[in-house]
């Protein structure tokens, strides 16, 4: 009984939500504005049994705390198993997006006070929650990938919540087509592994290459882990197909903090970090690349936007990209870790965004002015003082993603940093672009994510009509941010092993020991190389944090420089209008995809209307009229008129004679009987 | 004389006149008549093999008897429907009788 309480305990928080859902979609309408209670109430009882979970890695077990499978289906030699693997990189996870998922639920109480869709709106949060418990749990790929997909519906549904607005229909569709490229890649990666090894099992497969199922192949099993990689491209937003998160943000608020910074998002890197063991060298190379891209490309782009929500979108793709980059370097541990303190502290970001614009919302309908975009930064300023709750929980977590000593994000960013100084030190050569792109992303995040504070709580109202009637948030909304602000301390990953601000031993390290990777990397030289970097790695990174808040304190607070005479010269070379446009990337891919699988279609719709159902299928329709005509001509003139008719004729005609020799005296039937025996008899005789 | 062929011819000469007789007479008892000497000329025949075939029983005989009944039997009807055609159309001509004329 003993052993079973951990599958319990996992089966409950699996379906709870699921249970939440379930409720919500066939009595959501009769609960109206009570809808909420039931989702707080199964979510509440999910976050208690993930925290009796949670309690279970200060035991530090090295073993999985819950391991076990049923079959599924066979297919001749085809088995498929669904089952539970959780450890402690999974416990964690659960608890993050437990924790993040009820914050989020309590906030959009007040969040979505009114809403026409309350109780759908739960619904949905209720079978997002279901499905990313579902990867978190999942002990094979093929499971993970059924929940992939799960999550990729649910935030389909949310992206879309306001699908009367066109902008959020087109976002949904866009950020599920999108993901779709990247899912086919996994699939065809799993089935890969499948096939080479025999198994969707993640431990089958570690041990399957650990055996050697590719030693001859090394190349394969790469590619095989590319493709798998792809599925967290897309779902982890790296590039090239990071285009849909930032259109994602037309979902609600709270959406984008649960599913679009803090869980969904993280599914990929969560993915990668399960696979990890099976990914060669070649491949986490490749991996790293696309991290640091994302990690460098999102944060120029993040600079120039005035979107509140668009910023801390871009600001996202560029931490996805730092920890997918950690974990392409192999510091397993850095890219995990960043996972969780971005969780945190990225949530609490989009939460207060959120609360800001709520804010705006309302005072913009109260003075009846519906067309001043209330995202727009520009339209805000000064609002430290009139929302204080939120911007001190801003400040904090902004605090918290520059790297600033004493916050979470301080601890994990240095490690991401380390990872990538060490992987140069071992590599060299082009590698350097890894922590070059690191450190000046870093650099970048912390100006970008100061910029945002500066325009949006600091100097002068844009508009003191809108100011006059800016409130501050309900408790409902305010608490979560307390929470999450205080969640960004450095303090609360370390304990209770290390108070120093400096040192990110603690629990977390303890809990999430380095793993054997199966494939050809060797961790013990990338640990050394990881303890090496640390201290230089900090040196740098709290040196650019530092220049990076400076150059955003010049800018935007002290007005020292003028923003937009800076934006004017940059502009002498087009990088301006390049980073305002998302490197154009939306508009490469509309000349390059798009365009040309319009004009294809067009050629096709025209191949197809004028030349095969005008020429081909009229051409038989007439040919076929025109064959009847001749057919009906022939039948009836000829078959019916001579042949049918003929056969009457000639019978007619021959009865017609032969009727005279029916002239009724029996001695004229005997005597023709007579002959024709006469007849017989001389017939006979003569052969 | 005693052998097979004086039979047969006689019995050839018997149907012929037979045949003739029915082809040819208009009333319908001498075509009766015609009839019997038909019948009486298969006898001959039957009689004539028996004797000459090497048959050593009595089939040949056996058969005659047969057609003796038998048309004892067909002048019973035959005379009862000639009775009834005079009795229809007043005459006992076989021209006559020409209902089955299409």
């Amino acid at each position: 009984m003993m052993e079973n309480i951990p599958l319990t305990l996992a089966l409950l928080n699996l379906f709870l939500p699921l249970i939440s859902f379930i409720i919500l979609i066939f009595f959501g309408k009769k609960l109206g504005s009570y809808a909420h209670w039931v989702s707080l109430a199964l979510i509440g009882l999910m976050l208690c049994i993930t925290g009796s979970l949670f309690v279970n890695i200060f035991h530090n077990s090295e073993t999985p705390i819950l391991s076990t499978s049923i079959q599924w289906f066979t297919t001749g030699s085809f088995t498929v198993e669904l089952g539970f693997l959780i450890n402690n990189v999974a416990v964690i996870m659960l608890f993050v997006v437990a924790l993040i998922s009820s914050l989020v639920h309590l906030y959009s109480v007040g969040y979505m006070k009114g809403d026409p869709r309350y109780s759908r709106y739960f619904a949905y949060l209720g079978i997002f929650t279901f499905s990313m418990n579902g990867i978190v749990l999942a002990d094979s790929l093929i499971m993970m990938y059924i929940f992939w997909e799960l999550v990729g519906l649910s935030s389909y549904l949310l992206i879309g919540f306001w699908f009367e607005k066109d902008s959020a229909a087109d976002a949904c569709k866009k950020a599920f087509l999108t993901n779709r490229v990247g899912d086919i890649g996994m699939f065809i990666g799993i089935m890969i592994l499948f096939f080479a090894i025999g198994t969707f099992q993640i431990d089958g497969l570690i041990e399957g290459v650990r055996n050697g199922a590719f030693t001859d192949n090394m190349t394969l099993l790469t590619i095989a882990g590319i493709l798998v990689f792809m599925g967290a491209v897309g779902k982890s937003a790296q590039f090239p197909l990071h285009i849909w998160l930032p259109d994602a943000m037309e979902g609600p608020t709270p959406v984008s903090a649960l599913i679009h910074a803090a869980t969904m998002v993280a599914a990929g890197v969560y993915m990668v970090v399960r696979i990890f063991p099976i990914l060669t060298p070649d491949a986490l190379e490749i991996i790293a690349y696309v991290g640091g891209i994302t990690a460098i490309m999102a944060a120029i782009i993040a600079v120039t936007q005035n979107d509140i929500k668009r910023v801390l979108a871009y600001s996202t793709v560029s931490q996805l990209g730092y920890m997918i980059m950690a974990l392409g370097v192999g510091a397993y541990q850095a890219g995990f870790f960043h996972l969780t303190t971005h969780a945190m502290f990225k949530a609490c970001l989009f939460l207060c965004s959120g609360s800001v614009i709520h804010a705006m919302h309302h005072a913009l309908n109260e003075i009846k002015d519906h067309d001043t975009d209330s995202q727009d930064m520009r339209n805000m300023g000064g609002l430290k003082d009139k929302m204080p709750i939120t911007f001190w929980a801003m400040l904090f977590a902004t605090l918290a993603i520059s790297g600033v000593p004493f916050f979470s994000g301080f601890l994990s960013k240095d490690a991401v940093l380390a990872g990538t100084l060490s992987y140069y030190n071992l590599h060299h050569g082009w590698t350097i672009f890894l922590p070059l792109a690191g450190f000046s992303a870093a650099l970048i995040t912390a100006f970008y994510m100061f910029r945002l504070i500066f325009l949006t709580f600091f100097g002068k109202p844009a508009n003191d009509k809108v100011y006059s009637h800016i409130n501050e948030s309900p408790i409902l909304m305010t608490f979560p941010l307390i929470l999450l602000a205080v969640l960004s301390f450095a303090l609360f990953f370390t304990i209770p092993f290390s108070l120093n601000p400096l040192d990110s031993h603690g629990w977390f390290t303890n809990a999430v020991p380095m793993i054997e990777n199966v494939a050809g990397l060797d961790m013990h030289e990338v640990e050394e190389g990881i303890h090496h970097a640390h201290y230089s790695a900090m040196g740098i990174s709290l040196v650019v944090a530092t220049i990076g808040i400076f150059l955003a304190v010049l800018f935007y607070l002290l007005k020292k420089v003028d923003a937009n005479k800076v934006a004017g010269v940059a502009n002498k070379l087009r990088l301006y209008n390049l980073s305002l446009n998302k490197f154009y990337i939306d508009e490469i891919y509309n000349l390059i995809i798009y365009k040309p699988f319009l004009a294809l279609s067009w050629l096709c719709s025209k191949i197809d209307w004028d030349i095969y159902d005008k020429i081909f299928i009229n051409g038989w329709g007439w040919l076929t009229i025109k064959l009847s005509d001749k057919s009906g001509e022939f039948d009836y003139n000829w078959l019916d008129q001579k042949v049918v008719d003929g056969f009457g004729k000639i019978t007619q005609y021959v009865g017609n004679n032969l009727k005279l020799t029916q002239n009724g005296v029996v001695q004229n039937y005997l005597l023709g009987g007579m002959l024709g025996v006469l007849l017989l008899i001389v017939l006979i005789q003569q052969f | 004389m005693d052998s097979l062929q004086s039979y047969l011819i006689i019995a050839a000469i018997l149907f012929s006149i037979g045949i003739y007789g029915v082809i040819t007479r208009k009333n319908a008892i001498a075509i009766l008549m015609g009839i019997e000497l038909i019948l009486n000329s298969a006898n001959i025949n039957f009689i004539a093999f028996n004797r000459f075939g090497g048959m050593e029983n009595l089939d040949g005989h056996v058969f005659s008897i047969f057609v003796i009944v038998l048309a004892a039997a067909e002048a019973a009807v035959a005379l009862a429907i000639v009775i009834n055609l005079f009795k229809n159309i007043g005459s006992v001509d076989v021209d006559d009788a020409d209902l089955l004329k299409g």
